[in-house]
């Protein structure tokens, strides 16, 4: 499968997605620079961490605007996987391709952790190798991942099973205290109701390898792999 | 012309950051402070001197990335 790995000014998570993707799970890679206006040739789409634009604004609010965004929505409305992380995430939500907002952490500060989030839809192609309700030790590392969403639209999310993960404790538990952003219903990750577009806090490309001693991001970056293999025949990139 | 922007989070909506500096002032001794919040303020000069033409045109820029209007709500000033 060829990925593409969205680079912007001020992505800093980019080099380790392409590392994911290449070294541990044998992907072809590309990176893309957010002045490209075409995804042609590619399988699935990474919108990475960082700080696009410095953050300036509102997170993602000017990394939305970039010449690329608008191959991602086409690329997106064709059924391609697009899957963003953390500043990835934020990016999506303000472009619109997912529903909602962050807001700044309850806390006001810079959490860069451990967390454990459940994986409450595992029928999806980017949580396929999980269990339901399998508990993933992933880290966040955000200053904005507070999500917010009007109660129209979370009741639809989630009666559409588009809550695809939830902070919670070791146990599974999803608690207030396990929650450490004060989201919305401990919401950690979702996606668009066609089920393509995947935008989650933690960040799976930074645990995904055992020498650094935590595999669990691996299940969803592999889960991906596996769901555009499945898609391939039909594989939106190539066709165009 | 000149806009003058204020952009602000809907009433409601958590303010963490005004929270945090209302109990800023209380622990300063300012007892007769609430509701707190913060917000972005903006002023850029316009090449436009039809008062409507510009109006509709920050109206805009404000809809599509000064303010997300899930959260923020704005109000804007033409001078």
């Amino acid at each position: 499968m060829n990925i593409g790995v969205v680079v912007f000014p001020g992505s800093n998570c980019d080099h380790d997605c392409q590392h994911v993707f290449r070294d541990v799970l044998g992907q072809d890679v590309t990176m893309v620079w957010h002045k490209e206006t075409s995804l042609a040739g590619l399988d699935g789409v990474i919108l990475p961490g960082g700080f696009s634009y410095g953050d300036y604004l509102r997170t993602g609010a000017i990394a939305r605007f970039s010449p690329v965004m608008n191959a991602v929505k086409q690329f997106a409305s064709d059924g391609g996987m697009v899957l963003g992380i953390c500043n990835g995430f934020q990016i999506l939500l303000e472009a619109g391709l997912l529903p909602g907002v962050m807001l700044r952490n309850r806390s006001l500060h810079f959490i860069c952790k451990d967390v454990h989030v459940k994986v409450e839809n595992a029928a999806t192609p980017f949580t396929s190798l999980c269990k339901s309700g399998q508990v993933l030790k992933i880290p966040v590392a955000h200053a904005d991942g507070n999500y917010y969403t009007d109660p129209v639209t979370l009741a639809a999310i989630k009666a559409n099973a588009q809550v695809i993960f939830r902070y919670c404790t070791s146990e599974g538990h999803v608690t207030a205290e396990a929650n450490p952003n004060g989201s919305l219903d401990n919401i950690a990750g979702i996606r668009n109701a066609e089920g393509n577009v995947l935008g989650m806090m933690p960040h799976p490309e930074r645990c995904a390898e055992s020498v650094l001693g935590n595999e669990d991001g691996r299940l969803i970056l592999a889960s991906m792999v596996e769901g555009l293999k499945k898609a391939r025949p039909q594989s939106v990139g190539s066709a165009r | 012309m000149k806009a003058k922007i204020h952009v602000t989070l809907k009433s409601g909506i958590l303010d963490p950051q005004g929270k945090a500096i209302e109990h800023a002032l209380d622990s300063l001794g300012f007892k007769n402070t609430a509701n707190v919040r913060v917000g972005k303020y903006m002023e850029l000069d316009l090449k436009e001197s039809d008062q409507a033409k510009a109006e509709a045109e920050v109206k805009q820029m404000c809809e599509k990335l000064l303010a997300n209007t899930i959260v923020e709500e704005y109000r804007y000033e033409l001078q």
